[in-house]
């Protein structure tokens, strides 16, 4: 194992792990925020107003993230409509393009998973609730979705696991990450497993860290479910 | 419409079935292994088989591709040198199979371990009683009501598993996902190919999903279920 | 599970990563090649690779009568995966520097151009690291114009692409003010094309063989000697009996082997 070659490389690949945070963070923060009132229509009554919603998460869900992030980067690029739209500051960006493909991707399961919580709250729950007389607003934010909310931890806590390894695609579209920071020390001194060993570490650590966060999380509110067996 | 490149296209999607499907080969018996690990009396089975998972979620699938590519190579290699050998190669293909089999594996090993523990011991209990070898019991008796159980969250690893194929047209295979870019880039028309790449994903997903939904009620036959 | 079943597992696993390795009197030789470099690599509709690199090592395989079969690998990969031993030899427009000598050997060279920078016609850009500050210039990671960019324009933001088709892509939309490349993959790869016809050469001939090298050589690991020395053969071979120039003549209209 060559650390000499890793000791030089470990500026760049600490510049890339804030790199890998910082589009985890901006994907999951837009994504969720979006998948809100996305979920609420999800679950909408109306097949005129859920169903471009389940479209929606129908075909983000059913490609690869990197087909959709491809399409995003270079995809759009090849239009001249786009290039020379008021978008086009924004969609030049390769971190605006990651930002969004990413935040997209997360928003389609974050919408699946929010309605799923908000199917399972108990029936009991929402009679009670329109039989006191709330109205449909006070009784989704203060029933469904405060139910909703520690029901879907433990899934949005995988799907945000899975959002922080899926960041490392940031380095096929120019982005300097974790990922990309390997790459180039692979092409530079020709040391594969020294430089995506210490890629893996860095995502093992950053991983552990976000695992701890929810672990926290889920014990904080959801301890009325927790089994007690032990 | 796609300038000549369907045919390709089409071959490309074979070869990610063909992935995909190895894949699963590979996964479902590291799942079976690593569940059996997880549920063993061994302490140092239990704790290797936790390191797995530990470490599968904590690694992009891309690193883990780079890593088995070249580094596994490298391995075989140092292998190769001190026995003598001719030498392996890991091509393209088997390093995707065997990453996307190995990442996978891991959570297989999960549900595979949730689905046992989901059948009530009673049953295994009751064929033991009966007379039955205990092999006898997980396979007639144990192990057809695991599958049921397993297979909601196989289905999700199945889609999953089929998504993440498109990683390995960055280790070089002609997949769907290499084909569309090489065509997308060379007539510089990456738009038209990544949307006729996401449809056949889509089309795989779909059908896959068609498949699992009759499985599902081919393998509750027989199991009272209430509607919510 | 069973000691048996892992046994037979185990099994199956080797004899499916079989593709042994080289026997050393390179009757078969695998050669690793890009595919996304045009003129001399690139991926036609049906699938398969063409090219001037492609028709040079196919005559350089039927000179050695030697069977060839061909690895598409990204081209930041292929000096790890050649020492890795997935292939033995690397055509793909590799230059000779000293610089990769130390963890491969290489052939002489099999042809030389030099390296432009190429930009959008009309911008006034001035081509000299004090010009290019705050520019953004894109290269091909791993290559010879990477390492030249990052070492001279250092007041530019360099971008690195996996594929140099990647790179044309990011000029043609407007991300990127300028690419270093080589000047006949500029010329047949981009500017010659529809795609790059608002595009044009900016500033000096780049030659200076401390990055650049002598010219493309066929790269080989350093131990295969045998191999080195027929390869060797085969170039000076296929020189003097024609086929190189036949080749070379489909794809360029100027000397390409000594085209610096």
């Amino acid at each position: 194992m060559d650390f000499d070659a890793i000791r030089d490389s470990l500026p760049s690949y600490l510049h890339g792990a804030g790199i890998t945070l910082l589009l985890t963070l901006a994907a999951l923060a837009i994504g969720l925020l979006c998948a809100l009132p996305l979920a609420v229509l999800r679950g909408w009554p109306s097949r005129w107003v859920a169903g471009p919603v389940w479209a929606f998460t129908y075909v983000i869900r059913g490609t690869p993230l990197l087909v959709q992030l491809f399409l995003i980067y270079y995809g759009l690029a090849q239009f001249d409509v786009v290039k020379q739209s008021v978008l086009w500051p924004w969609l030049s960006s390769a971190w605006f393009c990651a930002i969004a493909a990413f935040a997209i991707n997360t928003c389609a399961y974050t919408i699946e998973i929010l309605h799923g919580a908000m199917r399972a709250v108990p029936a009991g729950e929402i009679e009670a609730a329109r039989a006191m007389g709330m109205p449909r607003g006070v009784m989704l934010r203060r029933v469904i979705l405060a139910a909703a909310f520690r029901r879907m931890l433990p899934a949005y806590g995988n799907e945000a696991i899975l959002m922080l390894q899926a960041t490392s695609l940031a380095s096929t579209v120019t982005l300097m990450d974790i990922t990309g920071a390997a790459r180039n020390m692979n092409s530079t001194y020709y040391l594969p497993f020294e430089a995506f060993l210490t890629a893996a570490a860095l995502y093992l650590v950053l991983t552990t860290a976000l695992v701890g966060l929810f672990h926290a999380a889920e014990r904080r509110w959801l301890m009325p479910w927790q089994a007690r067996t032990r | 419409m796609l300038h000549g490149y369907g045919a390709s296209l089409l071959a490309g999607a074979m070869l990610t079935l063909s992935v995909a499907l190895g894949s699963l080969l590979i996964a479902s018996l590291l799942g079976v292994a690593g569940a059996s690990a997880k549920l063993s009396r061994n302490r140092f089975l239990r704790v290797a088989a936790q390191a797995y998972t530990t470490v599968i979620r904590g690694v992009p699938d891309l690193i883990m591709m780079f890593l088995i590519y070249y580094g596994g190579q490298i391995a075989l290699n140092k292998l190769a040198d001190r026995y003598g050998w001719d030498g392996l190669v890991i091509d393209p293909f088997v390093a995707g199979t065997l990453t996307i089999g190995f990442i996978f594996g891991a959570y297989m090993t999960e549900i595979f371990r949730g689905a046992f523990l989901a059948v009530p011991s009673g049953q295994h209990e009751a064929a033991l009683a009966y007379g039955m070898s205990r092999r006898q019991a997980f396979r007639r008796v144990v192990g057809p009501q695991m599958l049921r159980h397993a297979l909601a969250p196989l289905s999700n690893t199945w889609l999953v598993m089929v998504k993440s194929t498109a990683i390995v047209s960055l280790i070089g295979l002609s997949d769907l996902m290499q084909r569309a870019s090489s065509a997308g880039t060379t007539t510089q028309q990456p738009f038209l190919f990544y949307c006729a790449a996401g449809a056949m994903y889509l089309v795989f997903t779909s059908v896959s999903e068609l498949l699992f939904a009759w499985l599902g009620r081919r393998y509750a036959a027989g199991v009272r279920q209430v509607r919510p | 599970m069973q000691r048996r079943h892992l046994a037979t597992f185990a099994l199956l696993l080797a004899a499916a990563t079989t593709a042994f390795a080289q026997s050393p009197d390179w009757k078969t030789i695998r050669i690793a090649v890009e595919g996304a470099y045009p003129p001399f690599s690139e991926v036609g509709p049906d699938g398969k690779i063409k090219g001037f690199d492609i028709d040079i090592a196919n005559a350089l395989c039927a000179d050695l009568k030697a069977q060839c079969t061909f690895v598409q690998q990204e081209f930041d990969g292929m000096i790890p995966g050649l020492n890795a031993r997935k292939f033995d030899a690397i055509i793909a427009s590799m230059s000779i520097t000293e610089e990769r000598k130390r963890s491969v050997a290489f052939s002489d060279k099999y042809y030389a151009t030099p390296a432009r920078l190429i930009a959008k016609k009309g911008t006034g850009l001035v081509p000299t690291p004090d010009g290019m500050k705050g520019k953004r210039i894109g290269v091909q990671r791993s290559t010879t114009h990477d390492r030249f960019a990052t070492e001279t324009f250092k007041d530019s933001e360099i971008v690195r692409y996996t594929g140099q088709d990647q790179v044309f892509l990011d000029l043609q939309s407007g991300r990127l003010d300028a690419v270093l490349l080589d000047q006949v993959a500029a010329n047949l790869g981009f500017l010659q094309r529809p795609a790059g016809k608002d595009f044009g050469v900016i500033g000096p001939v780049y030659t200076d063989p401390k990055y650049f090298g002598i010219g493309a050589g066929v790269a080989m690991r350093k131990g295969d000697t045998q191999l080195q020395a027929r390869i060797n053969q085969a170039i000076k071979d296929i020189r003097t009996d024609g086929t190189y120039q036949k080749i070379a003549k489909q794809y360029f209209d100027f000397d390409v082997y000594n085209g610096r």
